[in-house]
């Protein structure tokens, strides 16, 4: 690809001098970046790391010089390509922008037209960018499409965005931003509206596109393990500041910024379970960018603060190849560790969970919806118990009827005829509204997005004792209860009179949690209780549920898409793929094998920190719900098809033994001879 | 805020809803501009005939049609009535008729809305193509239709606007609660054993109550106009009332010669319906934010 020859091909992709860069809000100034430096030099894929409202974003639309209207780079020069990019005049950044930089957003849906076809937008960016016309730029779309591995191109650009699915979707958008050969790529949280299989093929994608067109990468996530793996160098931000950077391996693996190493310890790493141990957490809460000046941003936070942090704020200190913005760098892996004022708690093992007794029994639990007629099986001939006091995990892509059998079991939508559910014994109605109270307040649940899960004109008090109704207290004993409960969930009297807006993302998951365990539920369903959380927030949930549930013994149905924290907190796991139960088994024994070829694939898609060996990738996409393949659900895209037989017959879930079983045609035998993992290094 | 183990923590960001909306409406020209005008009509409604100048019902058959002077600021009509009296008279009936009509319609269209919206069923197949149905008919015509069959009065016109608007309300209620009986809120509700009752008014309304607060502003609009036009057209406010509908409809094959006895009730009708969009404007904004 041919570009301007006058700029040195030695500048490099990004240079962030000393930025600063103020939002206007009303009358006030709030200042997001602070200080900022990084650089990209060429050819490196450089990640950024960091929480919901840390400035990430920000950073990626300065270096376009696309901040929104009340954004102002206030101070500090931003070098692209060896430009100075706020001197540049509007021709010449437009140029830039053509040529020189792309950006791919987090969701490719919104990214693409919806009413033009792929084709169309395809062809948009070699007429503009190199003057094709017609024919020739439609060529060299087909072209981009088929270097970033789609089969059918031709088909691909004949289709509206709509008929793509998400993954194929961020797979154009990034042909889109790669047909110009930028010098500098800004990927913005490319893979975090996709599924982990998905997300795992676009990573790769990414990682091969990397080494093949040489461009830097400016890779922005809130992922830890995505960051660990994608980049060569990463920084580390933390309210508008850049506390730490270096070398992706230095920084994950001997951090010199308390933060990073707070954030590295509350992951639930692979491997790891809550007989383990507690998770660890960061203390306090996110600060907004700009809202702390004078001292060290982290300070309130940090185990390791001292004075001197609450008077000045450090400046970045070069440790030689790294940087930190802490005092006291040395200090940093030494971070004191939380102190938990409630001991450890363990629970009985997992094989000691009486199945003799189960607390709640599914049979044969079915779920069609009617779609234009044609039936749509959202669930299929489930059967599941689940024990008194135990945690059975939920995993499964989207589409895969984790959300649709939570709500099956409320009682939020109406099962199939011939499907059974059993609460302690006892048939449960279908609907919420012909179950009694007792059963009502058996069995609760903690929504994913706490932001619509409480009603936002309700106070905290009126949120949590609106459902004290339910236990039927009233006046003095409801309010005692009511502030117990506030406590139990580690909630201050002060949060009582907040409305939620008023609360945080973690403060709010609390709240529903309280709701949750009002009326002393017997079984409580997590939804993805941590997933619209941000990670230091994450393990004080997970912690707190551990504590609820050593107290009150109940049991929990842990739904999530995260496999380490499903792990970490389920004595069992059962593997869904489109309604279908395909494995279920104590943990460790689904998590470590042998199991069913789908869930090897989950596995392989789970990126740690520490990383560990890719074994196998899913191909093709999931198939459409309304038109179930035959015989074994999941033989399109199964590595481990035998032949016709997967195609013709559905296998049966056959016993691996102690409690695991595997809806596969291979012998259990025969699918643990793969090489499974070595177990995590943690004690 | 608190961290992990409790602490509390004043939160920077964290003020009241009502006070940053107080700001807000403050701070917003439209809103004061529109509130302005409001205020001034209400003033003239309320004290009437206790701040006019003149009479506003004493005729002069000396001094009929004559022109703005300083006796008479906008001259006098063909009964030699002063204009400028009856102009702010003629504040009364509208201010008490339209609001009036604009509040049932905005009480029984959400409640209506509110039922249909969270039931759902055949109910609301049945409502929702009935209020279609009804969308179809030019509205005046609808209430001509009424008010002829029952008889017209000030409280039938309060009645008739009423219905009218309501089904325009309910419409616009449903599709809030729609999308608000998604939320996880609602099966929270429903899963303490809440009961449809309860839901919809105890939940969800608090919920959907600025739409209804800025659907019922901009149908305020519409109502003021809606009076205006029966009035003119001998169905609304009746004489000898002051209105400033009958003063056109009284006067308008003078606008030729003697047009200050049509142009200021005209103008009148004109800002009191600028006042209130303004105030409609203003208030979406508010809530907007």
């Amino acid at each position: 690809m041919i570009r301007n020859d006058a700029i040195p091909r030695d500048a490099d992709a990004l240079r962030i001098e000393h930025l600063d860069v103020l939002y206007r809000v009303g009358r006030r100034e709030r200042r997001v970046l602070t200080d900022l430096c990084l650089t990209i030099r060429r050819g490196e894929s450089y990640g950024l790391v960091g929480e919901s409202g840390c400035g990430k974003s920000t950073i990626a639309f300065a270096a376009i010089r696309y901040l929104p209207r009340n954004g102002l780079v206030s101070g500090g020069r931003i070098l692209v390509d060896g430009r100075d990019l706020m001197a540049l005049s509007a021709p010449a950044l437009q140029r830039l922008r053509t040529q020189s930089i792309s950006m791919v957003y987090q969701d490719p849906g919104r990214a693409l037209n919806p009413s033009l076809r792929i084709g169309r937008q395809m062809a948009e960016v070699f007429e503009v960018a190199e003057g094709l016309r017609g024919g020739a730029a439609h060529e060299r779309a087909a072209q981009m499409l088929s270097r970033v591995q789609i089969s059918n191109p031709q088909r691909v650009l004949r289709n509206f965005p709509h008929e793509l699915s998400g993954g194929m979707q961020q797979r154009v958008v990034i042909a889109m931003a790669l047909s110009t050969n930028p010098a500098l790529l800004i990927l913005d949280e490319p893979t975090t509206g996709l599924d982990a299989t998905v997300e795992a093929e676009v990573l790769d994608l990414i990682a091969r596109l990397h080494a093949e067109f040489d461009n830097s990468i400016l890779f922005i996530s809130h992922s830890l393990p995505v960051v660990a793996r994608m980049c060569d160098r990463v920084g580390v931000l933390y309210a508008g500041e850049l506390i730490e950077e270096g070398p992706a391996a230095t920084v994950f693996g001997d951090p010199r910024h308390p933060y990073t190493v707070g954030l590295l310890r509350c992951v639930p790493t692979y491997g790891r379970r809550k007989s383990h141990g507690r998770l660890e957490s960061i203390p306090g809460f996110l600060p907004t960018a700009g809202s702390i000046t004078g001292h060290c941003v982290f300070v309130d936070r940090c185990g390791n603060a001292t004075e001197r942090c609450r008077r000045e704020a450090p400046s970045s200190i070069d440790l030689g190849g790294r940087v930190t913005r802490c005092f006291y760098p040395e200090r940093a892996p030494d971070l004191p560790l939380q102190r938990h004022d409630a001991p450890v708690p363990l629970r009985t093992p997992p094989a000691a969970v009486p199945l003799t007794a189960p607390l709640l029994r599914i049979r044969n639990l079915s779920k069609t919806y009617q779609v234009a007629g044609k039936p749509l099986q959202a669930v299929h001939e489930v059967w599941l118990d689940l024990g008194p006091g135990e945690t059975l995990g939920l995993v499964g892509e989207s589409g895969s009827g984790k959300s649709s059998l939570a709500k099956l079991l409320l009682g939020l939508s109406t099962p199939d005829s011939g499907s059974q559910i059993e609460l302690a014994g006892e048939p449960l109605p279908p609907r919420a509204a012909d179950r009694t109270r007792t059963q009502l307040k058996a069995l609760q649940i903690v929504f994913q997005n706490p932001g619509s899960a409480l009603n936002r004109s309700q106070s905290v008090r009126r949120l949590i004792g609106r459902s004290l109704r339910l236990v039927g207290l009233y006046g003095q004993p409801r309010e005692a209860r009511l502030h117990e409960l506030a406590a139990s969930v580690r909630l201050t009297e002060r949060h009582l009179d907040e409305k939620p807006r008023q609360l945080s993302g973690g403060l709010k998951q609390r709240v529903g949690i309280a709701r949750a365990f009002a009326g002393g539920p017997r079984v409580v369903v997590c939804d993805e209780p941590t997933s619209a959380l941000d990670v230091s927030v994450q393990s004080a949930i997970l912690n707190l549920l551990v504590d609820l549930q050593a107290e009150q013994h109940v049991s929990y149905i842990f739904i999530s898409h995260d496999l380490n924290v499903v792990h970490y907190l389920s004595d069992r796991i059962a593997v869904l793929y489109l309604g279908r139960l395909l494995e279920i088994g104590p943990s460790e024994a689904v998590f470590f094998g042998p199991h069913h070829p789908y869930t090897e694939a989950l596995l392989s898609a789970n990126p740690g920190v520490e990383g560990h060996a890719q074994r196998i990738r899913l191909t093709g996409e999931l198939p459409n719900a309304l038109s179930v393949p035959s015989g074994c659900v999941f033989h399109t895209r199964c590595p481990r098809k035998l032949g016709g037989i997967c195609e013709q017959q559905e296998p049966p879930l056959l016993d691996a033994g102690e409690g695991h079983a595997i809806r596969c045609h291979i012998p259990a035998a025969e699918l643990g001879m793969v090489a499974t993992p070595k177990r995590g290094g943690l004690t | 805020m608190t961290d992990a183990n409790g602490r509390s923590r004043t939160p920077v960001a964290a003020r009241s809803l009502a006070r940053e909306r107080l700001q807000i409406a403050l701070r917003s020209t439209t809103l004061i501009v529109g509130l302005a005008i409001l205020t001034f009509w209400t003033v003239c409604a309320v004290f009437g005939a206790k701040i006019t100048p003149l009479d506003p019902y004493a005729d002069n058959l000396l001094a009929t049609l004559a022109p703005p002077s300083a006796a008479h600021w906008f001259g006098t009509d063909q009964l030699g009535r002063d204009v400028f009296s009856r102009v702010i008279m003629g504040a009364r009936d509208i201010l008490i008729v339209a609001p009036l009509a604009t509040l049932l319609g905005t009480v029984l269209g959400s409640a209506l809305g509110l039922c249909v919206g969270y039931l759902r069923g055949i109910l609301d197949d049945v409502v929702s193509r009935v209020i279609e149905a009804l969308q179809a008919l030019p509205l005046v015509i609808v209430a001509l239709m009424a008010l002829a069959a029952v008889g017209t009065s000030n409280a039938t016109v309060v009645l008739v606007i009423g219905f009218v608007f309501t089904p325009l309300i309910a419409r616009t209620i449903r599709s809030a609660v729609l999308i608000e009986s998604e939320l996880d809120y609602v099966a929270a509700a429903r899963l303490r054993g809440d009961g449809p009752l309860a839901i919809m008014f105890i939940e969800i309304l608090p919920n959907v109550l600025p739409i209804a607060i800025v659907e019922m502003t901009v149908r305020l609009g519409y109502a003021i106009f809606f009076v205006a036009s029966l009035s003119f057209i001998g169905f609304g406010i009746q004489p000898p009332s002051a209105d400033w509908g009958i003063a056109v409809a009284e006067n308008y094959s003078l606008i030729g010669s003697y047009w200050w006895t049509i142009l200021f009730d005209a103008a009148a009708t004109a800002s009191l319906v600028v006042g209130v969009n303004l105030v409609t404007d203003g208030l979406q904004s508010v809530f907007e934010a």
